[in-house]
C-alpha cells in the first residue's frame, strides 16, 4: 500500500542524502520525493510516497525519525490532504487532431503553454487519480515527451501547531 | 581568541575526555600542533584503524565517549571498520577528522576522501564543518548525539583551514537537536499490564541485550530477576550484564546459545527482553519466532520495537528507568508455578551441559576454562570475532558489568588487539584478558608496538588452530568438507614476533604445558603473547543454522559422535 509522509528537516547541506540513503539501505521503496523550503527558511518539507506494508511504514516513520536532520515525521495518509502534482505533457497534435487535443485539456482544465506545427505542450496539475486519467485521455494521440513531479501534500483545515 | 584547534581541544577538556586515539597527517597536522602543547593525553596508535576500535575498547570497558583523530582521505576511510562497529554496538564514539581546506573540497584534491558521505550509514551522524561559527554548536551536538539516548558514532569533518582560522567563537546556542518533536511517553499506560502479565507468566523469561550494560542498569536487572525468581539468558552483547555465577543465570541464546538457555528460551511463555534489537543471531528465523509466548520488549531506540520481532508491549525507554519503574510498581511474588519451571531448566542443564571433558589435542575450550580458573570472574575478557569468541562467551564467567568487549553487531575481525588496548588504557591497573585467533590477530597486530610503547597489561591468548576457525567449521558443516581459503599456513612464529616487539611469550602444545604457560601469562607483568595450539577440528555447538529454531540446534546430544538436529529424535 502507497503512504505519504509529510518530513519537516533542518535546511542543511545533505540532508536530502541522507534520507535518500536511509531508504535505499533499508530497503525501502520510495515512489517519489519532493522537497523544498517551507515558510521558515531553516527547515524544508519533504513529501515521500512510499510503497510497503505495514511493519515497513511503520520502521519509515521511525528510521526516519531518529535522524539527526529529521524534526517531525508525519504520516498523511489517512488525513484529508490537498495534494498535487505538475506534469508536463508534449503530444502529438496535427492539424487533424488538434481541435480533439484541446477539448481535452479544457475537460481536465489543463493548461496548453506551448504550441509547435505538429505538437502541444500541456501543463496539467492535479491528483494522482487525475494526472492518470489525463495521461490515459491524450495517450491515443501519441505521448512523445512526459515529465512529472512527485506529489506535494498539506492537511486541510486549521493549523494545530502544538500537535 | 581561538583557532578552530584549539577551540576543540578545549571542549575535550572540559567533556573531562583523557585521551584522544590517533595518527597525524597533512590536513590534521595544524590540530597535532596545538595537541602537543596541551594537557590533552594523545596515544600514537600505528593504523587509524586500531585508533577507531580502541576508542571503542576504551568506551565499551568504561562507559564513556571514545575519541580518534585521523587527517582525510586514507586515514579518514582507515577509520571506517571501527566507526561500523561502534554504531552496530550502540557505543559512544566521536570521530575527528582532517580535511582538505574548503576551498579545494569537491576538487579530487591530493588525500581528499567525501568521509561524511561515506559514513552516513555507519553513525549517528556526520558533520563537515564549514565555518568557525558553527563549530561550538556542532560539538555540543555532536557529543549529545553519540551519548544520548542509543549512544553511536558520531563523525565531525575539520578542513585544514579551519583549525586555523581565528575568531570570537560564541557559545553554542540552542542546538539543532532540540527541535525535534517529543513523542508521547507510554510508560504509564503500559507497566500496569507488564507488570501484570509478568506476574500471571507460569514460564516467564528475561533476555538481556547490551542495552542494560549501557544503561548502567545491572544491579537493578540482579534486583528483578531475584524478586520474581525469573531467570535470566543474554544476548552476545549482553554478556557481562547479568553475572554469571548467579543461580538464575541460564547464559547465552542465539546462534551459538547454551542449550538449556535456548531450550528455555523455545519454551517460555513470557519474554521480557531488554535492552536488545533481537538481532537474526538470536531470533534465527524472526518470522517464526516464540509465535505463542507473549513478548515484551523494551529499548530506547524507537525503531527496535516492531522492527524484527512481533511484540506484545513495546514500551520505548532506557533500561535503568525500565527496571526502576517495574520494581516500584511491582509487587511480585514467586508462585509455586514458577518452580516448575526452574525444575524443568535444572533438568535441561544438567542434560545437556557444555562438555568440560576433554582429550587429544588440547580444545579452545580448556584454554578458556584455565584462563578463568587462574584469573577469577573479575578480569577484563576481550575477544576478537570467530570460534574462539562464541566459546570464550559459552565458557568465560563474567561476574561484572562492561567486563566483557566483543565485537557482536559487526563482527569485525581485527577488533581483539586495538580493543583490549583500549580497554587499558581505559582502566589502568587491571589485567586485560584477550582471547584472539591466529586469523583476527594478524589482522591488527601493528598496536603490539602500541602495547609494548605503553607497558600494558594486554595478555594475549591466541588459540591458534592455524585456521580460520569459523570458516572451517561452516565448510565442514553447510559446505560438506569443501575448505576453501580457509587455511592459515604459513603462521608467522608468534614467540620470535613477540620478541620483535620486545614482549615476553610462551608456547602451549599438550594439555601438560597449559596451566604452567597461563601461570606465566598472567604472572608476567605488562603485555604478553600466549600461542596455544587448539584443535581445529573442535566446533562451536550448539549451531543453529540461520533461520533455524531453537530447537533445530545441531549438536552431539546424548554422547552421540555424529552431529544431530534437537527436535530430531
Amino acid at each position: 500500500m502507497k503512504h505519504t509522509f509529510a518530513v519537516l528537516v533542518e535546511n542543511s547541506p545533505g540532508v536530502l542524502s541522507k534520507v535518500a540513503g536511509l531508504f535505499s539501505r533499508r530497503g525501502f521503496n520510495i515512489e517519489s520525493l519532493v522537497v523544498s523550503e517551507t515558510e521558515d527558511s531553516s527547515t524544508s518539507r519533504m513529501t515521500i510516497v512510499v510503497e510497503g506494508d505495514n511493519r515497513v511504514l511503520e520502521q519509515v516513520g521511525k528510521q526516519l525519525n531518529k535522524q539527526v536532520d529529521v524534526i517531525k515525521v508525519n504520516d498523511i495518509t489517512n488525513e484529508e490532504t490537498v495534494e498535487r502534482q505538475l506534469c508536463l505533457i508534449r503530444v502529438s497534435a496535427d492539424q487533424s487532431t488538434r481541435q480533439e487535443v484541446l477539448q481535452i485539456t479544457e475537460v481536465f482544465r489543463c493548461r496548453v503553454v506551448d504550441i509547435g506545427r505538429k505538437s502541444l505542450i500541456v501543463e496539467a496539475t492535479g491528483d494522482e487519480a487525475k494526472m492518470q486519467a489525463i495521461i490515459r485521455s491524450l495517450w491515443p494521440f501519441g505521448i512523445m515527451e512526459l515529465v512529472r513531479t512527485g506529489k506535494v501534500a498539506m492537511v486541510r483545515g486549521e493549523r494545530n501547531k502544538g500537535k | 581568541m581561538k583557532n578552530g584547534a584549539q577551540y576543540i581541544i578545549d571542549f575535550l577538556l572540559k567533556k573531562e575526555v583523557e585521551m584522544v586515539f590517533g595518527y597525524p597527517g597533512g590536513q590534521i597536522l595544524n590540530f597535532y600542533e596545538y595537541l602537543g602543547k596541551s594537557p590533552l593525553k594523545h596515544v600514537l596508535v600505528r593504523h587509524e584503524q586500531g585508533g577507531a576500535h580502541a576508542a571503542c575498547g576504551y568506551a565499551r570497558a568504561t562507559g564513556k565517549p571514545g575519541v580518534c583523530l585521523a587527517t582525510s582521505g586514507p586515514g579518514a576511510t582507515n577509520l571506517v571498520t571501527g566507526i561500523a562497529d561502534a554504531y552496530l554496538d550502540s557505543i559512544p564514539l566521536l570521530a575527528i577528522t582532517g580535511q582538505v581546506n574548503l576551498n579545494d573540497i569537491g576538487k579530487d584534491s591530493f588525500q581528499e576522501a567525501d568521509i561524511t558521505g561515506i559514513v552516513t550509514p555507519v553513525t549517528k551522524h556526520s558533520y563537515l564543518l564549514e565555518s568557525l561559527d558553527t563549530l561550538p554548536e556542532i560539538l555540543d551536538e555532536a557529543w549529545q548525539v553519540a551519548t544520548g539516548g542509543r549512544p553511536g558514532p558520531v563523525l565531525i569533518d575539520v578542513p585544514k583551514n579551519l583549525f586555523l582560522a581565528e575568531g570570537e567563537i560564541a557559545d553554542s546556542r540552542q542546538t539543532l537537536h532540540t527541535r525535534k518533536v517529543k513523542k508521547a511517553d507510554r510508560t504509564e499506560e503500559l507497566m500496569p499490564k507488564i507488570t501484570e502479565a509478568l506476574s500471571k507468566a507460569k514460564q516467564p523469561l528475561i533476555l538481556t541485550g547490551g542495552g542494560v550494560v549501557t544503561a548502567g542498569a545491572c544491579d537493578l536487572l540482579i534486583k528483578l530477576a531475584e524478586e520474581t525468581g525469573i531467570p535470566v539468558v543474554n544476548t552476545l552483547m549482553g554478556k557481562s550484564a547479568f553475572p554469571a555465577d548467579h543461580p538464575l543465570a541460564l547464559g547465552m541464546v542465539g546462534m551459538h546459545g547454551v542449550a538449556a538457555a535456548n531450550l528455555a528460551l523455545s519454551n517460555c511463555d513470557l519474554l521480557l527482553c531488554l535492552g536488545t534489537r533481537l538481532s537474526d543471531r538470536v531470533t534465527g528465523n524472526r518470522r517464526q519466532f516464540l509465535e505463542k509466548a507473549c513478548i515484551i520488549h523494551v529499548d530506547v531506540d524507537a525503531a527496535e520495537l516492531q522492527k524484527n520481532v512481533d511484540a506484545n508491549y513495546c514500551l520505548q525507554l532506557d533500561a535503568r528507568l525500565f527496571l526502576q519503574r517495574i520494581l516500584d510498581e511491582g509487587h511480585f511474588k514467586k508462585n509455586g508455578d514458577i518452580a516448575q519451571w526452574h525444575q524443568q531448566i535444572d533438568r535441561w542443564q544438567q542434560e545437556h551441559p557444555l562438555p568440560t571433558d576433554f582429550s587429544g589435542l588440547i580444545k579452545p575450550q580448556e584454554v578458556i576454562l584455565e584462563a578463568a580458573r587462574q584469573a577469577g570472574s573479575k578480569a577484563i575478557v576481550v575477544t576478537d570475532v570467530g570460534q574462539h569468541q562464541m566459546f570464550v562467551a559459552q565458557y568465560y564467567p563474567i561476574s561484572r558489568c562492561r567486563n566483557f568487549l566483543t565485537s557482536g553487531g559487526l563482527g569485525a575481525m581485527g577488533f581483539g588487539l586495538p580493543a583490549a588496548m583500549g580497554a587499558a588504557f581505559g582502566r589502568p591497573g587491571e589485567d586485560v584478558l584477550l582471547f584472539v585467533g591466529d586469523g583476527g590477530f594478524q589482522m591488527t597486530l601493528q598496536e603490539l608496538a602500541t602495547i609494548r610503547e605503553h607497558n600494558l597489561p594486554v595478555k594475549v591468548i591466541i588459540l591458534n588452530n592455524s585456521t580460520l576457525g569459523m570458516i572451517h567449521q561452516w565448510q565442514d558443516v553447510v559446505f560438506k568438507k569443501h575448505y576453501v581459503a580457509s587455511n592459515l599456513p604459513p603462521l608467522p612464529d608468534f614467540v620470535k614476533l613477540a620478541a620483535a616487539y620486545d614482549i615476553p611469550a610462551v608456547i602451549a602444545a599438550t594439555r601438560e604445558e597449559l596451566s604452567q604457560a597461563m601461570e606465566f601469562v598472567l604472572k608476567t607483568e605488562g603485555p604478553v603473547i600466549a600461542d596455544f595450539r587448539v584443535d581445529k577440528e573442535e566446533m562451536v555447538l550448539p549451531f543453529i543454522l540461520p533461520g533455524g529454531k531453537p530447537e533445530d540446534m545441531l549438536g552431539r546430544w546424548q554422547g552421540e559422535t555424529h552431529l544431530r538436529s534437537f527436535s530430531r529424535k
